[in-house]
């Protein structure tokens, strides 16, 4: 049987809705029957993309909108996560291990390695001026089928 | 978010909050090199008991105390990692760099 599902939440640009957008990814993969390490994985992938946002591609402007996505078909997971901020120039060296543009901030440079550890897939699209959208994909194979 | 900290002999010890992320990650530090200083700690102690969820932002903090606390001959440790915490730690390469007090 086909089991499908879609959300989309938009969000002020503010660190507080990192855990927001962690629970609500959460809440959205239960109906999947997940396990608890996968939803510890799923949440820490969207931690990384929503900070990017917030962080990076809109500089910490509050008032500005992130877009969350969540999309099920059958066992497979994706979530976007996508803002219209300042883009990324190198996308290449953004995505380093260790890489940051703002290592003042102690920011670890781990963010796309944490978000291609802990997810089957990731794809990034950004242009600078226009923001970034990250894509990423997790099979979930679930406790037991309902 | 409140966070406890309390100084144990010359260790200043950091009951790390239940999810630490960017939006906790810079008062945090900002409270921790306050509190060292003013209490002349020679080690930084974070106890992670209580932490369900740790990201990359949690990195960059352990990475920056471990950093500070070193230009004054002291240390950062950790105790208490748990299942998750120790994951992050394993995965980012951290665990070679601060060691877990047992």
């Amino acid at each position: 049987m086909e089991a499908q599902n879609h959300m989309s939440v938009r969000f002020d640009a503010k660190s507080v809705n990192e855990g927001l957008a962690r629970m609500v990814v959460a809440a959205f993969m239960t109906d999947m029957n997940p396990t608890l390490e996968q939803i510890a994985d799923v949440k820490t992938a969207v931690s990384e993309a929503v900070t990017n946002a917030i962080v990076h591609g809109y500089e910490e402007e509050e008032e500005k909108q992130v877009e969350l996505v969540c999309d099920r078909k059958n066992r497979q997971l994706m979530v976007s996560v996508e803002d219209h901020g300042v883009g990324i120039e190198n996308l290449e060296e953004a995505m380093q291990p260790f890489y940051t543009s703002k290592p003042q901030l102690e920011r670890s440079g781990m963010g796309f390695s944490f978000m291609e550890a802990f997810m089957d897939k990731i794809e990034v699209s950004s242009r600078p001026g226009e923001g970034t959208k990250v894509m990423m994909w997790k099979y979930i194979e679930g406790d037991s089928e309902q | 978010m409140e966070l406890t900290y309390e100084m144990q002999g010359d260790r200043l010890v950091v009951s790390v909050p239940r999810e630490l992320d960017h939006h906790v990650a810079q008062s945090m530090s900002r409270e921790i090199d306050f509190l060292a200083d003013t209490w002349h700690a020679k080690t930084v102690l974070f106890d992670f008991s209580e932490t369900e969820f740790m990201d990359s932002s949690g990195i960059g903090v352990l990475i920056g105390r471990k950093k500070n606390m070193e230009m004054h001959n002291g240390t950062v440790l950790v105790r208490n990692l748990g299942e998750r915490a120790g994951k992050i730690f394993e995965k980012s390469g951290l665990n070679r760099i601060i060691k877990e007090e047992k």
